[in-house]
């Protein structure tokens, strides 16, 4: 099964692996919804896809404020005349430095990462049950197969983002809803610009490539991008505490 | 006390129709108590929403969806407020089903008049529709039973209706589709039973017209009489089928039946021939085609009921009433396209010439009824009620997957064929009649319903998909 896209959401939409996303599913004759919460950044995208000849909406939209997210969610879908497809991209990262301890910077990837990805996917999920179709897909990490020391917060929101994927997928994948929970590696975008240690980097346009493959399968699945993080993601889950706890991670 | 913001903050439901044909998502809020209730209805109306009711989703096709705006669901008000078992009147919120009514009334001795096929409608849907049992030609309609009833207008005022009390409301709003204010109690007289079954005489019938005439014969010394028909049959065997005669039993006819108002004595097997009930459908799921479905329903003709040297045989109520209920979940079976349910409503002057032709039709065109109900019914006081005094025969088509518009090519032809026979629609099991048709029918009833409609709810907030179909505004 080969999906094709016609109307898409992207959260996420105004950088990085979102933004990339949202060019490339355009550039195959895809209307898309931009949501981020810069306008500048969002604009320019959605001038840069008019180009292609195709509808770029933009919605300046801060996930946090979930009291919005359904009207938000319903008016993009009316502007669309439709949807097949929702992305949720939008992410935040922080590394805490060695003895500080912030509370509401943890906090805060939990509520974009994970919480707004709920009240994001929760209503594409009525949506596309009662049609009978639909894909959605979230962009966790392999960051979530573990509680690393250097990114506690992401980690926790990202495995939190996995199991409510898994949890959805499980709920909807009987009504032929797909859905597809999308594990990067590291990839060259602002969110990594500032890491120290980045093995087995991509391009953007690679992982965009590998993801949007991975959706079209139409197979409900988890995948990493690319896929060689499968084998790390083994290693890291067998590895005992005692191990895992001494690496600089 | 006011209702958090619905558009932001409510449920979403994915409701569907009873033949799983028809689906969408609504905003969804479930009030506990009146108080509640008048709070959603305030917020609905502040955030420009329209709203529809939905009791146990009973009805086959989109009478209680309301795509995209909101859906009150009756099922946080479900207490049973008094019941006496001196007289049979029991006062109910608006979820109780039919169900909590015989479970609450039969150990004393006490069924409700009237029950549709399936105990899992709730008082709200059993009003709203105006529902119909095996004893209609009898009993009537629900509403014959309802003493009085609790409604809340658009504004959330309550008016207690009865046929003293504003009837001319009263007989709009049961039937009245919901689509006149939130039912949000009734009142019912039940019937008093000496025993905990019946007494069910089998008749098979040759053919359409000896359907006819065997109810014909035996409405008079019948209780209840529904008639089973294989669509498939044609030629001089067109219409043949089943006839089910069902009579209560009096303490001195029956003295062993008071036992069996016992509850445990009631209730349904939990497995059919091996097969627990839950399973059931996945097993009919194979047979439900055109090939299967001929198979079954000449097994079924054939297949002699056992019965005692009388030709009779005991039921208990639940049983003989809730029959589709043993199986649950076989609408499944039907797939992922769904089924719809066309229950054609025919007056007895041109019943048996229309039914013919509604047979000949399907078979005809490829669309067979899997299954053929056939019942009696009689006028009723209720605005748009779809009782006459005439027949009716209700049709189950599976939704053809590929090719769905041989259905609906051949539902249209039936629509005409009811309306040259001056006959009904019932919205409770419709999908498709259109707006004209339904106002052909119902002709001046329906400009009165709708005058009423406008004086009581002048900002449209009471609106379902079906009532936007049928342009019931
Ligand atoms: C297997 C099966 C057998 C059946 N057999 C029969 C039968 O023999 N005879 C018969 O007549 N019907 C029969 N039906 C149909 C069923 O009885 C009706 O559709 C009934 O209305 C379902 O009740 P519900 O509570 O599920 O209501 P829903 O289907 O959820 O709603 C039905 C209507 O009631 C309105 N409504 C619900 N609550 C309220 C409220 N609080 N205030 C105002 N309006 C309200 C809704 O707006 C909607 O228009 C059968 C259905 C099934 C599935
Ligand atoms: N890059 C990687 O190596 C990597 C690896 C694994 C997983 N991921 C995940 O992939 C996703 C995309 O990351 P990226 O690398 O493309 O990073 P990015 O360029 O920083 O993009 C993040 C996106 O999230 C949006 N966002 C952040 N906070 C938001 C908020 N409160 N409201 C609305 N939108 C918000 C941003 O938009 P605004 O700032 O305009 O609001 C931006 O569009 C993230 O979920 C990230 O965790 C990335």
């Amino acid at each position: 099964m080969s999906l094709r896209f016609t109307r898409a959401i992207i959260v996420g939409a105004s950088s990085g692996i979102g933004a990339e996303l949202a060019r490339q599913l355009a550039a195959e004759g895809c209307d898309v919804a931009l949501v981020g919460r810069r306008r500048a950044e969002l604009d320019a995208l959605a001038a840069e896809i008019a180009k292609h000849g195709r509808k770029a909406i933009v919605q300046t939209h801060d996930v946090t404020q979930v009291d919005e997210t359904p009207l938000v969610f319903e008016r993009l879908v009316e502007q669309l005349g439709g949807l097949d497809l929702i992305i949720y991209a939008a992410g935040v990262i922080h590394v805490p430095e060695e003895g500080v301890w912030d509370a509401r910077a943890e906090m805060q990837q939990l509520q974009v990462n994970a919480v707004g990805a709920i009240a994001w996917t929760t209503p594409a999920a009525a949506m596309f049950e009662a049609k009978r179709a639909g894909t959605i897909l979230g962009l966790s990490s392999i960051a979530g197969e573990r509680g690393r020391r250097n990114m506690p917060g992401y980690t926790a929101s990202k495995a939190a983002l996995t199991t409510w994927l898994e949890a959805l997928r499980n709920r909807v994948s009987r009504y032929g809803v797909n859905v597809v929970t999308v594990k990067p590696g590291f990839v060259d975008t602002d969110m990594t610009k500032h890491l120290t240690k980045k093995p087995m980097m991509i391009p953007v346009n690679t992982a965009a490539r590998l993801i949007l493959a991975a959706a079209r399968r139409g197979d409900s699945a988890s995948v990493f991008v690319p896929f060689q993080w499968w084998l790390v993601a083994m290693v890291l889950r067998h590895m005992p505490s005692f191990i895992f706890r001494r690496l600089d991670i | 006390m006011s209702a958090a913001p619905l558009r932001a903050t409510a449920a979403r439901r994915v409701l569907d129709g009873f033949g799983n044909s028809l689906r969408s998502t609504s905003l969804s809020a479930r009030p506990t108590n009146v108080e509640e209730l008048a709070a959603v209805l305030q917020q609905a109306r502040e955030e420009g929403l329209n709203v529809s009711f939905r009791g146990n989703g009973r009805s086959y096709g989109d009478a209680s969806l309301n795509t995209n705006q909101l859906s009150i669901d009756n099922r946080g008000m479900t207490r049973v407020l008094s019941f006496d078992p001196a007289t049979g009147i029991i006062d109910a919120e608006v979820g109780v089903t039919i169900e909590d009514l015989w479970r609450t009334g039969l150990p004393h001795g006490w069924w409700p008049y009237v029950v549709p096929g399936t105990m899992f409608p709730t008082m709200g849907g059993c009003t709203a529709m105006n529902i119909h049992g095996k004893n209609c030609f009898k009993a009537g309609p629900f509403g014959d039973h309802v003493l009085d009833l609790d409604l809340m207008l658009a504004d959330g005022s309550i008016k207690t209706l009865s046929r003293t009390q504003e009837p001319d409301l009263f007989r709009a709003v049961i039937a009245g589709l919901g689509l006149l204010g939130a039912v949000t109690r009734v009142r019912l007289q039940m019937k008093k039973v000496e025993s905990g079954r019946l007494k069910v005489r089998p008749i098979q019938t040759h053919s359409l017209e000896e359907m006819f005439d065997c109810f014909v014969e035996r409405m008079p010394q019948s209780d209840y009489l529904v008639g089973w028909i294989d669509c498939f049959a044609g030629g001089a065997s067109l219409g043949r089928g089943l006839v089910h005669q069902a009579n209560y039993l009096s303490a001195k006819e029956d003295p062993e039946g008071r036992s069996l108002l016992a509850l445990d004595a009631q209730g349904l097997p939990p497995s059919i021939m091996g097969i627990p009930r839950s399973m059931m459908w996945r097993f009919m799921k194979p047979l439900t085609n055109d090939a299967g479905m001929r198979f079954i329903n000449t097994v079924k003709y054939h297949l002699p009921e056992p019965h005692d040297h009388e030709g009779v045989f005991y039921d208990g109520h639940v049983s003989f009433a809730f029959l589709l209920d043993f199986v649950p979940g076989w609408r499944n079976a039907y797939g992922d396209s769904g089924f719809i349910q066309y229950q054609l409503f025919l007056p007895d002057a041109t019943a048996r010439r229309a039914m013919r032709e509604a047979l000949e039709l399907c078979q005809r065109r490829g669309v067979v009824s899997y299954l053929g109900v056939f019942k009696r019914h009689r006028p009723d006081e209720f605005l748009l009620s779809h009782g006459l005094d005439g027949w009716s025969l209700a049709l189950d088509f599976a939704v053809p997957a590929g090719d769905p518009q041989k259905l609906w090519r051949a539902t249209n032809d039936l629509t005409a064929l009811v309306l040259e026979a001056g006959g009904t629609f019932y919205p409770a099991k419709d999908a498709v009649v259109s707006a004209e048709a339904f106002a052909r029918a119902y002709g001046e009833r329906l400009s009165r319903f709708l005058a009423i409609k406008r004086q009581l709810d002048p900002q449209t907030l009471f609106q379902s998909d079906l009532s936007r179909r049928l342009l019931l505004y």
